[in-house]
Parts: C-alpha cells; sequence; structure tokens
C-alpha cells in the first residue's frame, strides 16, 4: 500500500513539470502583445521597449520560463501586469470563490446524477431508463452559457426571483452564509450542475445495469435478500468507477467555467482567466493556469489514494 | 476542510433560523439616508486607482475625474453641446509670448487632497515626475504607460512659485492644453504616508476630486462616496455613493438592471433596447467621437489609392441600415468627426448612400460587380468599442460587393490588430498578408486623437499611427501652422480645414459613430451625458 501511495506521490512531480511548461509555452505563443495590459494602444515604440524591460520580456524565454519556476516553486507566482497585485493572491481569492460554487453546482450534480443513474441502471429498459437516460443527454448536450442566460432571463429579468449576477450583495469580499448571499448561488451552481449531472448519470446507469447483470448479485438474491440490501452491494461495486469520474468531473469545476462565470460576473477562476487571456496578462494567466493544474493533479492524486480504501481488490493488487 | 464548507454545513443547520432573522432584519430596518447608485461598467476590472487609470478614455469617468483632478478639465457636465478645456487644478495658463514654448501655469489656491494635505505647486512637480521621471522615488511605471502617450508634448517642468509652475514643450505646440485632461494629480503626502507603495495606495487613494474611494474588491466593486468639501460647488456630488460594479458581459449587465441589483449601466445589449424601454427604463446617448472606420493604406499597390475607389466605397453603405441593426445605438458618419465639431468644417465630399453613383466611380476606376477589385481588411472580431464588429463587416462587405469590391477579412482579436495598427500599413506583418486597411474603432475627442495622430506625416510608424502612411505637403503646413496658433477660434478654423481634407480625400471608410449608450432605472434622475468619453458622475442623482 506504500508503494502505491509513494509511485502516485512520484507520478505527480513529473506531470507538473511538464504542466509548467507547457501552460509557459502556450501564453508565449499565443498572438498578441503582453503589454497591452499596462500599455495605451497606441503608446509609442520607445514607451512599449522600455517597459518590455521593466517587466523582463525582452529576455529569451528560456531565462524568463527558469526565474518564474524558481519563483514558483518559492510560492511566489509575481505579480499582475495590468493590476500590479500579486498573482497568488488574485489566484487563490478567484480559487475560493470557484470552489464554493464548485462544491455547491458539484454536490448538486453528483447527487442528481447518481440518484438518476441508479434508477436509470435498476429499471434498466424501461420508461424510468428512458426519461433518466434523456434527462442526461440533455444535460451533457446543452451549452453552458445557453443555459446560464436561459436562467437568467427566466429567473432574474422576467421573474425577479434571483439575483442576475455577482457573488453576494457586497461581493465576494464579504461573503457570509445569509439568505442575500445564497441566492446569488443558485443560478450559477444550477447552471453549472448540469454536465456533471448528465455525466455522472450515464456512467452510474451503465455500472449498475452491469453490475446487476453479473452473477454475485443473483447469488445474493437466491440468498433471499432483500432488494435494499442487494442494492447496497451493488453500490459498494459501482462507487470506485463513480468516484474517479467525480473526482476528474469535481477538477473541472474548480478549474472554473470561463462562460458560467462570465455569464454570472461571478469572481472565480474562469471570470479570471477570462479576464487574463484578453488583458494578455501573462503573469496572472500562467499563475492561473499553473494552481488550477495543480488542483486537478492534487484531486486526481486524492481520488487514487482514496480508491483502493474503497475497493478491497485495489489493495490486494 | 475549507473555512467556507465548514461554514456551509453549519448554515444549512441553521437555515430556517437564519430566513426568519433575516425577514424580520429587513422588515425592521430603519430607512437610511445615504443614497446610492450601482454603476454596471462594461470593463472586466475596476481601472487604476491611483492616479491614471488604465483601459482607455472611458476609465477616466470612473476612476479618474471622480478621485482626481487635471490642471485642465474637460467641461463634461453639459450634454447639448460639444464641452471645451476648462479650469481644473489651473485656473489659468498660457503660453509666453517670448518663448512659445514655454507655458505658464497658475494653480487654484486652498484646495485640499482628500488626506487633508495641501496642493501647491510642489504637487504638481511631483506627479510630473511620477510619470516621467523614472529616477524618482514616487516613478510608476503602470501609471507612466498610461499617460506618457497622452502628453507627448512635454518637455521640462519647474516650480515657479507656491502656486505657480512652468512647462516646456519639445516645439511650439497650441494644442498642448488638450493633452492636459489625462494628466491628474495624486497626492504626495499620502504617497508617503502609505509607504511609498503604489499598490498600496490603490487601495487608500488620495486626489483632490469629487468622490473619495471607500472601498475596492479588485475586480468585483469600488465604492465611492461625496466629498463634501470639493472645491468646486457646481460639481459636488448630487449622490452620496456610487458603486462601481464591473460585468463585462452585456446581456449580463442589462439582466443586472432588469433585476434591480444596478441602477444604470453602460452600453446595454442593442436587442434588449426595446425590452428596456417598455419596462420603464430610459436609454440615454449622445453625440459621442467615436467613430468607427475601415481605415485605408495609400502605400504604393494599395488598391485604395485611387480616390475614385475611396469614395465609391463611402457612397455603397446604407448607413441607416447599420443604425438599425444596432437598434439606434448609433449614427450615420458624415466624416471623421460629427457634424456638431467645431473642427468639422464644410467639407464638398458628401457622405451618403449613392449606389448608382458608387457604380460609376468604380467604372471609371476600371472595376464592375464582373470585374470587381480585390482588398484584404484585417478586423477584429469584437471587444470594447468595436461594436458588432463582426455583423457590422459582413454589412459592409455585402455592400462593397454590389459595387465591384471583394473583401476579404484577416479576423483577429483585438489586442493582435492593435499590433498590425501600431506597426503601420508598411510593415511585414500587413505588407505580407496583403492587408490594405484595418478596421479599428478611434477616439476622436481632441484634435490630436481625431485629426493630427492620422493625418501628420511625421506620425508614420513608428513615431504613430498614421497608419496608412498618408502624406500631403499642404495638409503638414496647416498643421505646422497650428502649433503656433494660439487663438482658439482660428485653431478650430485650422483643423476644420484638416477635416475637409480627409474627408474631401475619402482617407477612411466611414460607417457610424458610437453614442455611448447608457441605460437608466427610473430611480436614476439628472445625469447628463456629455458628448464625449469623459462623463461626470457627478450629476448622478438617485431618488
Amino acid at each position: 500500500m506504500l508503494g502505491y501511495l509513494l509511485k502516485r506521490l512520484t507520478y505527480t512531480v513529473p506531470i507538473t513539470l511538464a504542466v509548467t511548461v507547457v501552460c509557459f509555452l502556450l501564453v508565449h505563443i499565443a498572438p498578441g502583445d503582453p503589454l497591452n495590459a499596462v500599455a495605451p494602444a497606441d503608446a509609442p515604440a520607445e514607451v512599449v521597449e522600455a517597459l518590455k524591460a521593466a517587466y523582463g520580456f525582452d529576455r529569451p524565454l528560456p531565462v524568463q520560463y527558469a526565474k518564474w519556476l524558481g519563483r514558483a516553486v518559492a510560492g511566489d507566482l509575481g505579480r499582475s501586469v495590468a493590476t500590479g497585485r500579486p498573482v497568488a493572491g488574485e489566484v487563490l481569492s478567484a480559487v475560493g470563490n470557484t470552489l464554493l460554487l464548485a462544491v455547491v453546482g458539484g454536490a448538486a450534480g453528483f447527487l442528481g446524477g447518481t440518484l438518476l443513474g441508479c434508477l436509470a441502471g435498476y429499471f434498466h429498459k424501461t420508461r424510468i431508463d428512458r426519461v433518466a437516460s434523456a434527462i442526461s443527454v440533455v444535460g451533457v448536450s446543452v451549452p453552458h452559457y445557453w443555459l446560464g442566460l436561459l436562467l437568467t432571463i427566466i429567473f432574474s429579468a422576467r421573474l425577479n426571483w434571483l439575483p442576475a449576477m455577482g457573488a453576494g450583495p457586497g461581493g465576494s469580499g464579504n461573503w457570509t452564509w445569509d439568505l442575500a448571499h445564497a441566492r446569488h448561488l443558485v443560478l450559477p451552481a444550477i447552471t453549472l450542475s448540469v454536465i456533471p449531472m448528465g455525466i455522472i448519470t450515464r456512467t452510474v446507469r451503465a455500472l449498475v445495469a452491469e453490475v446487476l447483470s453479473q452473477e454475485f448479485v443473483q447469488a445474493l438474491r437466491a440468498k433471499g435478500l432483500r432488494d435494499g440490501q442487494v442494492f447496497t452491494h451493488v453500490a459498494k461495486n459501482v462507487a470506485p468507477t463513480a468516484l474517479a469520474v467525480m473526482g476528474v468531473q469535481l477538477g473541472y469545476l474548480i478549474g472554473g467555467s470561463i462562460l458560467v462565470e462570465t455569464v454570472f460576473a461571478w469572481p472565480g477562476t474562469g471570470f479570471l482567466l477570462n479576464i487574463a487571456i484578453f488583458q494578455r496578462d501573462l503573469p496572472l494567466l500562467q499563475g492561473a493556469i499553473l494552481v488550477l493544474c495543480l488542483v486537478f493533479v492534487g484531486l486526481n492524486l486524492l481520488v487514487d489514494l482514496i480508491q483502493p480504501f474503497i475497493d478491497p481488490r485495489m489493495r490486494r493488487n | 476542510m475549507p473555512k467556507k464548507l465548514r461554514d456551509l454545513f453549519r448554515w444549512l443547520a441553521a437555515l430556517p433560523l437564519t430566513v426568519v432573522i433575516t425577514i424580520q432584519t429587513i422588515a425592521a430596518a430603519p430607512a437610511t439616508a445615504e443614497t446610492v447608485a450601482r454603476y454596471g461598467i462594461s470593463m472586466a476590472d475596476i481601472p487604476l486607482t491611483t492616479g491614471q487609470p488604465d483601459r482607455g478614455a472611458g476609465a477616466y469617468q470612473f476612476t479618474g475625474h471622480t478621485l482626481y483632478d487635471p490642471l485642465i478639465a474637460w467641461e463634461a457636465n453639459v450634454g447639448d453641446r460639444p464641452g471645451k478645456l476648462v479650469p481644473g487644478l489651473a485656473t489659468e495658463w498660457k503660453p509666453d509670448a517670448k518663448d512659445p514654448n514655454r507655458w505658464v501655469f497658475t494653480l487654484r489656491k486652498g484646495v485640499k487632497f482628500h488626506d487633508g494635505s495641501t496642493f501647491n505647486a510642489d504637487a504638481v512637480i511631483w506627479n510630473l515626475a511620477k510619470v516621467l521621471d523614472d529616477k524618482s522615488p514616487q516613478f510608476d511605471p503602470k501609471q507612466a504607460a498610461q499617460v506618457r502617450p497622452r502628453i507627448p508634448s512635454v518637455a521640462g517642468y519647474r516650480k515657479i512659485d507656491a502656486f505657480t509652475v512652468e512647462i516646456t514643450t519639445k516645439e511650439p505646440n497650441s494644442l498642448f492644453p488638450y493633452e492636459l485632461p489625462w494628466f491628474l494629480i495624486s497626492s504626495p503626502a499620502q504617497f508617503e504616508a502609505i509607504g511609498r507603495d503604489w499598490d498600496k495606495v490603490a487601495s487608500h487613494p488620495s486626489g483632490t476630486g469629487p468622490f473619495k474611494l471607500d472601498k475596492l474588491v479588485p475586480r468585483e466593486r469600488a465604492e465611492l462616496v461625496r466629498n463634501p468639501d470639493y472645491w468646486d460647488p457646481q460639481r459636488r456630488p448630487q449622490t452620496d455613493r456610487i458603486i462601481l460594479l464591473p460585468i463585462p458581459d452585456a446581456l449580463t449587465r442589462t439582466n443586472a438592471l432588469l433585476t434591480g441589483q444596478v441602477d444604470i449601466i453602460e452600453a446595454p445589449a442593442p436587442d434588449t433596447v426595446p425590452q428596456l424601454e417598455k419596462s420603464g427604463f430610459r436609454i440615454v446617448k449622445n453625440v459621442t467621437p467615436h467613430v468607427w472606420p475601415y481605415h485605408f493604406s495609400l502605400l504604393p499597390g494599395s488598391p485604395w489609392q485611387d480616390i475614385r475607389v475611396r469614395k465609391a466605397a463611402n457612397l455603397a453603405i446604407d448607413r441607416s441600415a447599420i443604425v438599425a441593426l444596432l437598434n439606434g445605438l448609433a449614427t450615420p458618419a458624415k466624416g471623421q468627426l460629427d457634424p456638431s465639431s467645431p473642427w468639422f468644417g464644410k467639407p464638398s465630399f458628401d457622405i451618403r448612400y449613392d449606389p448608382d453613383e458608387a457604380r460609376r466611380l468604380m467604372k471609371e476606376a476600371g472595376y464592375s460587380k464582373d470585374k470587381p477589385l480585390k482588398a484584404k481588411i484585417i478586423i477584429a472580431q469584437g471587444g470594447t468599442g468595436q461594436m458588432l464588429s463582426l455583423p457590422m463587416n459582413e454589412f459592409v462587405q455585402q455592400s462593397l460587393a454590389e459595387i465591384g469590391i471583394d473583401i476579404d477579412f484577416e479576423v483577429v482579436e483585438l489586442e493582435n490588430l492593435y499590433l498590425h495598427w501600431r506597426a503601420g500599413a508598411n510593415a511585414e506583418m500587413n505588407k505580407d498578408k496583403g492587408i490594405t486597411a484595418i478596421n479599428l474603432a478611434y477616439v476622436t475627442a481632441d484634435p490630436f486623437y481625431a485629426l493630427v495622430r492620422f493625418m501628420d506625416s511625421h506620425y508614420v510608424a513608428p513615431n504613430g499611427v498614421n497608419w496608412g502612411w498618408y502624406k500631403d505637403d499642404a495638409v503638414d503646413a496647416i498643421l505646422a501652422k497650428n502649433k503656433t496658433t494660439f487663438d482658439t477660434r482660428r485653431q478650430d478654423e485650422n483643423l476644420a480645414r484638416i477635416h475637409e481634407y480627409m474627408v474631401n480625400n475619402a482617407l477612411m471608410l466611414w460607417v457610424v459613430h458610437d453614442v455611448n449608450p447608457h441605460a437608466l432605472s427610473p430611480r436614476v434622475k439628472g445625469f447628463v451625458q456629455a458628448q464625449h468619453w469623459f462623463q461626470d458622475l457627478t450629476t448622478i442623482r438617485v431618488e
């Protein structure tokens, strides 16, 4: 077991290093000028050159990468070109907001998906299965931003039940768990939950149907176990794979949805990335991508570590 | 477990009680005397608050002329005519009769910064060094990058006495006062008090402006409160607090207005205008110094070298149809400037929709629908100021095809378009791709921005943005003469002649002017929309 843990931990090192190279190169090879964030469009060439030197963009790429990586290892992701604020602070604040949205949206999606998937799998090839499957297909297929806009038009603009944007009446800095703030969560969380719900429904449905067709289930029934007891055994067999898929989905959610967060002006990582991309704010972009990749790698590692505790077969192997 | 999640579980447990308390609190809340206007702005972040805002001309109304004052201000609290230069922190300015490079400014007395320190000549010199002297301790590269391109004439500066300063220009420049509304004065005392750190000053800025910054949440909100001691009684804010909320998506902004989350928004989504008006919201718009053109290359080999082709292109566009496409949120262009501008003049070429005349000119030039002229235009897929870039460009493409001009688009992001623009038509990045025109919306707020930078042959790349390499000795001579013309009326006459040259030679294909639309809740009264990108938020009143 210890070997398994060490092996998983060791894998994260080259993955993280590769991530840093890719995210650094990607943002540098994209067209555009990182100084557009600070210099007006008609800034004279000498001002642009002076700024390039001031921000170190005039140095060779390998040198820029080495310096950035060296600082990043020490926890310093540099400063945003556009605002001058430390990137680490900007990203962590945004991650906090996205985490909040992702956990609520993810919980809704996972619960709904698990419920629908279990129903569809248990009542395989019945009307219930067809309805649940249709819901999951819609969930996977509906574009996020379209659904977000639709919900906003219905529940905000028309009915005026819920706020259309923002992370609370006083902004995310003043977040508290009260009704005024929670109302701001509802629409973005529902919008965000739809895709994971669809994916989890399909995954759980297929797993439940497959496990139910296995011989050990017949044996359990033959032993006289009631449906509920049988399903407990089915759930135990379904859980590891479903959990792995949920881990990946949670990673996506924590990565933030640029579209959903932009539609709802939710100050999370997606919103931050959107701004950084359009401003060509390279330090912010690199820092945000790096942190998100690390979160993703960390979550996958966590799922890998949890799985053996749920599935004894993995411990044996 | 993160704190927010722990709090979530606690909150769920306490939900019923919370609901009851919240309802009771709302019911028992005393009426507050503070008036608050919540303003949904189209930017993705709050512009810089340290003195010189970033994010272009439109940002000055939010964290520029609210928190700070310039030496010479722009009259932004009138809407029925173009504004003009008015005294700001300088009560008087004039060039030296013997040395036209030397300008003397008399400063306003009795003005205090928000931190209580006194505004005087030392503060002006300190602020000039802040953006122009990279050896000074207060030098801020971010502010310098914003304002240096706006005050290119400044060569030197010195204090004459406690309330008089001298600024020298690189060469005589009668238009120099137009550069100064961009240069804002922040408090030296606050910079020292806060530990000489501009990033910290951003949260605790101090200017002399009509508002003070009460709260800043980066990317989310800035709360400005009334400065009751503001030196100009005419511009004392009529609202106690203005909350600026960055909402970059137009539809989200509009929905926020419809749901009552904000009271005023910039640039509502054009499609939603009828619904907003039907729901009792007010759409306010005005002539705005902003034009949406195709800027032609006049270099050898460009198909736009032929004036007949340029004029034909201008006659081929049904601008009223484009205005309809934008739900009325634009005005048809008759040139680089709106006809109400003092610099419009009397051009002999009347820009209108006349496809027959356009076809005749094209035929004369040797082209027709069967034998079309081909050209490549670089455009942005969207972005600030570009209006509905793609639909509008497609409209222009179809209109030009009708008279025998087949245009092809090189579509890039706005940030990338700026690179092509700064480089000029002669740059390899443009020539190699066969690009002979660029579609970039231009701010035309002052003579330099509207005319000089495009017409003066000195401003070809890399010196400036005379993108098409236009050069005309007669125009250069008028511009040179204008630099030493200090009488405003004569200046206007010279500038009108330049504009006439521009239109008569059809140096661009002008399509529409923006009208900088705002949508206002019925609660908002008194907002005066100036004919400028500078707006005066002190006029906002909430009932």
